[in-house]
This record gives C-alpha cells, sequence and structure tokens, in this order.
C-alpha cells in the first residue's frame, strides 16, 4: 500500500489535469480564470481535513501517550498549513480578475487566514519551542484548542459582510457546478491532493521516527565514548 | 472549589501588596487607547465609531501582558512548581488563576472603558449595564484562554513571543463578537447586540471548559 501511493498520487494528478484543462467546459461568466476553483477548493478540502487529524491524533497522544500519534500530529499539522496556503494563494489569483481585489474581509477568508495563523502558530511551536520533551503535550493541547475555535470562528466571521461565492450548496437550490464534467473534476482533483497529502504524511512520520531513532544512537554512541575515554 | 479561592486569595495578595502588576497594566491600557486611537487620527465625527475596535484591540494587547507577568512572577522561585506538588488539583489550580485573572483584567477595564468614553466622546452612562454584561463576557473568554496558555508559554522556549503568536490567532473570534456586542450596545441596546454576545457566551464556555480539562496536561511534570 505504501509502495503504491506515490504511483497512484501521480496517475490521479495526471488525470485531474487532464480533465481540469482538457474536458471540463469554461466556465460562461467568468472564462479560463474559473479552473482554478478545481485546486483552490479541493486544497481547502484537505486542509480542513489536515486540521481535524491534528486534532484527533492530539486527543489520542493526550489519552495514551502514542509517539505514533504525536508524529501524525505534527505532520498533519504541517500538510494542513501547506495546502491552506495553497487556498491563499489560488482564492487571490481567482479573485483579482473576478472581484477586482486580490483580498478582502469576506468571512470565508477571514476564517481560512485565521485558521492558517493557528496551525501556522502550532508549526512555531513545535519548532522553536525548544527541545523539552513535554512540548509534545504542549502541541497536542493547542491542537485541540484549536479545532474547538473552529466552529467559533465559522460562526463569528458570519458577523463580518461576505462577497464569496457558495458553489456547492446555494440557497437558491441546485449546484453551480453545471456541466458534470465539472463535478467530477472537482471529486477527481480532490482525491489526487488527499493522495498527495497521504503520502506527504506518511513521508513525515516516517523521517521524524528515523530522527528520533539517530538521536537515541548518537546519545548511546556519546556515552560509549564516555566509557572509553 | 475551595482550593480555587485560597489560590485565588493568594494572587490577589500578593498583587495588593506591591500594586506592580496592576499599576503597570492599567498605565499601558490608557497608553494603548491613546495610542490606537492617535494612530487613526480621528475626526471628532469618526471618533465614537472607533470605540468598539480601540478598547478591545487595547484590551487584548495589555491583557497579553498582564497575563504573561502573573505567570514569570510563578515561575520565580519555582513558584509554580511549589504549587503543584501542594495536594492541589491542577482544574483548582486553574479555575483560581482564572479568577484572579479576570479580577485584574476587570479592574484594568473599569478603568480602560470610562476613559475610551470620554477620550472618544461616548457618552456611556445610559448603556452602562449592556455595556459591562459585554466586558465581562470577554473578560472570562480572554483569561479562560490567556490562563491556559500562560501556563504554556512560560514552560518553552521563546516564551515572550510564543504567547501572542499562539493567543492571538485563536482569540479572533472573542475579538469579533466583543467589537460587534459592542457597537451593537452603544447603537442599540442589548437586543441588537444579541448575535455578538452568543459567541462571546460560547467562547466563554467552551475554552472554561477546555481550560479546565487540560491545564493538568501543559503543568504536569
Amino acid at each position: 500500500m505504501r509502495r503504491l501511493l506515490p504511483p497512484l498520487t501521480g496517475l490521479t494528478m495526471l488525470a485531474a489535469l487532464a480533465i481540469v484543462f482538457l474536458v471540463v467546459p469554461t466556465e460562461a461568466d467568468m472564462g479560463i480564470v474559473q479552473r482554478i476553483f478545481y485546486f483552490h477548493v479541493a486544497s481547502a478540502w484537505v486542509a480542513f481535513l489536515g486540521f481535524f487529524l491534528v486534532a484527533g491524533a492530539s486527543a489520542v497522544y493526550l489519552w495514551n501517550g502514542s509517539p505514533t500519534a504525536d508524529r501524525l500530529a505534527y505532520a498533519a499539522g504541517e500538510v494542513g498549513v501547506l495546502f491552506c496556503t495553497l487556498v491563499l494563494v489560488t482564492g487571490p489569483i481567482w479573485a483579482r480578475p473576478i472581484w477586482g481585489v486580490w483580498w478582502t474581509w469576506d468571512p470565508r477568508l477571514t476564517m481560512t487566514v485565521v485558521l492558517w495563523a493557528i496551525y501556522a502558530s502550532y508549526l512555531m511551536l513545535r519548532g522553536f519551542g525548544g527541545d523539552d520533551p513535554a512540548l509534545a503535550r504542549y502541541a497536542a493541547v493547542l491542537g485541540i484548542v484549536g479545532v474547538l475555535d473552529i466552529p467559533l470562528i465559522v460562526v463569528s466571521v458570519r458577523l463580518l459582510r461576505g462577497i464569496h461565492p457558495a458553489v456547492i450548496n446555494r440557497t437558491d437550490g441546485g449546484t453551480g457546478l453545471v456541466d458534470p464534467w465539472m463535478r467530477i473534476g472537482l471529486l477527481v482533483s480532490a482525491l489526487a491532493l488527499i493522495l498527495l497529502a497521504a503520502w506527504f504524511m506518511d513521508l513525515r512520520v516516517r523521517g521524524a521516527r528515523l530522527e528520533e531513532e539517530v538521536a537515541a544512537l548518537r546519545r548511546e554512541l556519546d556515552a560509549r565514548r564516555g566509557e572509553v575515554a | 472549589m475551595r482550593d480555587a479561592l485560597v489560590i485565588l486569595a493568594k494572587d490577589l495578595r500578593i498583587e495588593w501588596r506591591t500594586r506592580e502588576g496592576l499599576s503597570s497594566v492599567l498605565v499601558l491600557g490608557v497608553l494603548l487607547v491613546v495610542v490606537l486611537t492617535i494612530a487613526q487620527d480621528p475626526s471628532p465625527e469618526t471618533a465614537p465609531t472607533l470605540a468598539p475596535g480601540v478598547l478591545w484591540a487595547a484590551f487584548v494587547l495589555t491583557g497579553m501582558l498582564g497575563v504573561q507577568r502573573a505567570f514569570v512572577l510563578e515561575r520565580e522561585n519555582d513558584c509554580l512548581a511549589g504549587l503543584l506538588t501542594a495536594p492541589l488539583d491542577p482544574a483548582a489550580i486553574y479555575a483560581g488563576k482564572l479568577a484572579s485573572n479576570v479580577v485584574l483584567l476587570g479592574v484594568t477595564q473599569a478603568v480602560v472603558v470610562p476613559l475610551t468614553g470620554l477620550f472618544l466622546h461616548l457618552d456611556l452612562v445610559p448603556r452602562l449595564p449592556a455595556l459591562l454584561l459585554v466586558c465581562l463576557l470577554g473578560n472570562v473568554g480572554f483569561a479562560s484562554l490567556a490562563t491556559l496558555f500562560g501556563a504554556l508559554a512560560i514552560r518553552v522556549r521563546a516564551r515572550e513571543i510564543m504567547l501572542p503568536l499562539l493567543l492571538l490567532p485563536l482569540l479572533v473570534p472573542l475579538l469579533i463578537g466583543a467589537v460587534q456586542a459592542t457597537c451593537a450596545v452603544l447603537v442599540g441596546g442589548l437586543a441588537a447586540a444579541s448575535s455578538g454576545l452568543g459567541v462571546l457566551a460560547a467562547f466563554d464556555v467552551i475554552f472554561a471548559v477546555a481550560g479546565w480539562l487540560l491545564f493538568a496536561y501543559v503543568v504536569r511534570d
């Protein structure tokens, strides 16, 4: 399964690119720039999955202290911030020609940038918090508090003024994705990005375990050197 | 519960003996209101509309430093370690610390809010009960998170920068709710502020409970 992940990711990615750029019809009002939507929305889904995975793995870590859960939380945080960054990059590229501005304080935009900041600070804590072994526990607390904040952010940003299009669940009924290929394109690109995220996380989790093994071996080596001297 | 009250009494006694934290936080709060107002260079007509933003930005920034200072005090001479060896439930320590932070920040608000009204031409007196409710809810919500993360940040490297870094993004819903509720209260009274107050109340409950449950994981050794 692990061996299959990279080629599977590559094939799905190629399929997503082919569907989005060759098959899906150009959107009538917005034109070519609308095609970024398939990666923008799919990245947002993956980012959210990553953030919830941080909270889930953090809760498991606090419950049973499993080092794998801790490594998974860290990797999910990295992947979540990466894809959230992609959302924040692809969004303005679309917004500039459509809204006329790169950025606006719409509820969804505000929510995304706040979530990005929360999990960026999670990575800061893990990266620069020192080498105290308790740091994993502190990070887990932050991972859980962060996900508790999400519903509050969602509700509070609605108090701001909004212009972001709601494509999937429209209040006027039906979906904004009129052509069936549009829906297929979105789903295939979401699948490709989920596979990519899984591959990244697998690499990071295994990398973290190797780093810990190296650190343990180095300590042992230093101890033995001390004995010889 | 009784343990929490003991912690609260201890913190207030320490504070009362020097009054160092309270006075520095008070002066900082006033200073921030002045600086944030000057930075926007308001005309007499636009001044009242700035009040909610200035008020809550000043509150969050002073509060962060006030809470951080409270934990720096505990760190000196290893007071926190002493506190943890005492036969106390960490949740009780959290509750006591939360209460003492709420009191400290409440005193700050009692000075900074009227002063903001004065500086920005607002007649606060008829709005006082509603405003009091908004301030209290904002205070408790802020202190719930700040107490948890104050205890956390003091234990990691780069602690001065870590507390604002961790706390500010998490406080965004509180800030939006408090500013919207304050705006609504100043314009239309309590009924108009219901959605902002709802956000604040939910924030308070969620993070007071989360802090109470998670505090043990932060201070345990």
